[in-house]
């Protein structure tokens, strides 16, 4: 019975039990499957819009529940967040400097 | 009186050092790690955008990619992460033989993937792709390499771990010891879900 409370407020503390984290990862094999049958089958104008969509629900989904970002203090959010966003908004204007996104 | 003093003590010993802020300095520093990190990632991965279709010589990306064998080993690396967050679950239960279990089995995912990687850049050195047959060539190997570099640096840490765990010689906190190795792990894990779309799924 303790170690049951235990596991239950463990997983409260620290995030998700270990049966949330394997539903987690189920997600993204399913996502990651998804995403490879775009090479498989043709989505015609819905190939590059999906693909991104589907890059970014997976990048949140492993940085918000497996790095515990959404359980954790804002200020680690804010730190990695600003890293990205930085990176983002530099490397885009980069880009488009080189006139990557006129076809 | 004196109990309580000795219990905020040993609390404060148990978690390592903390800031002003009442977070750990050394997760603070992790991340912060992590956020400079998306900075050089970010360089490579545009880097490859930039020249992935400059192929002068050599054989153009649709041609030696292997998409059906890259699939399995971004699930390896996937489900690396998985087993990493278990063991950081287990550490914090403070059960040290599935910590070191969880442990190992991510440090062979993680082998796994590097091989795999070794694997491809043999298999596309043969088909005439070097690192300076094309500005494709040497912006992917740069990139992909860079990552696989990340990927073993991460497997080390992880053997190392297991070794100083199985020791005993963490002084301070062990799940937190753990959970840092963790971030660093799952960050290599989320490095490979933008490269994987971006360079081989998405043609250039």
């Amino acid at each position: 019975m303790t170690t049951a409370t235990e596991t239950h407020e463990d997983a409260q503390e620290h995030g998700m039990s270990d049966a949330g984290y394997i539903k987690i990862a189920i997600i993204l094999a399913l996502i990651t499957a998804l995403e490879v049958s775009t090479y498989y089958v043709d989505f015609g104008p819905l190939f590059m819009p999906s693909l991104l969509i589907m890059m970014v629900v997976k990048f949140v989904m492993v940085v918000s529940y497996f790095m515990h970002l959404k359980f954790d203090s804002k200020i680690f959010s804010f730190l990695f967040y600003t890293g990205l966003g930085l990176a983002l908004f530099v490397y885009i204007a980069a880009l488009a400097t080189f006139k990557f996104f006129i076809a | 009186m004196a109990d309580i003093a000795t219990h905020d003590t040993g609390h404060a010993a148990d978690h390592g050092h903390h800031s002003s802020t009442g977070l750990s300095n050394n997760k603070l520093a992790m991340w912060l790690f992590l956020g400079s990190e998306c900075l050089l990632f970010g360089g490579l991965i545009s880097t490859y955008m930039l020249y992935r279709g400059r192929v002068q010589n050599g054989p153009h990306p649709s041609q030696i990619y292997d998409i059906p064998f890259t699939s399995v080993s971004s699930f390896v690396l996937l489900m690396s992460s998985l087993t990493m967050v278990l063991a950081v679950s287990s550490a914090h239960r403070k059960d040290d033989s599935k910590t070191n279990l969880w442990l190992t089995i991510t440090a062979l995912l993680g082998a796994t993937f590097v091989g795999g990687q070794v694997y491809e850049f043999t298999t596309f050195y043969r088909e005439g792709l070097g690192f300076t047959t094309s500005l494709f060539g040497s912006s992917f190997y740069s990139l992909t390499g860079f990552h696989g570099v990340h990927v073993s640096v991460g497997v080390i840490m992880l053997l190392s771990l297991m070794g100083i765990i199985k020791k005993n010689k963490i002084t301070g906190d062990k799940a937190e010891v753990v959970e840092l190795i963790g971030l660093y792990w799952h960050f290599v894990d989320v490095v490979w879900i933008i490269i994987f779309t971006l360079v081989y799924l998405i043609p250039s």
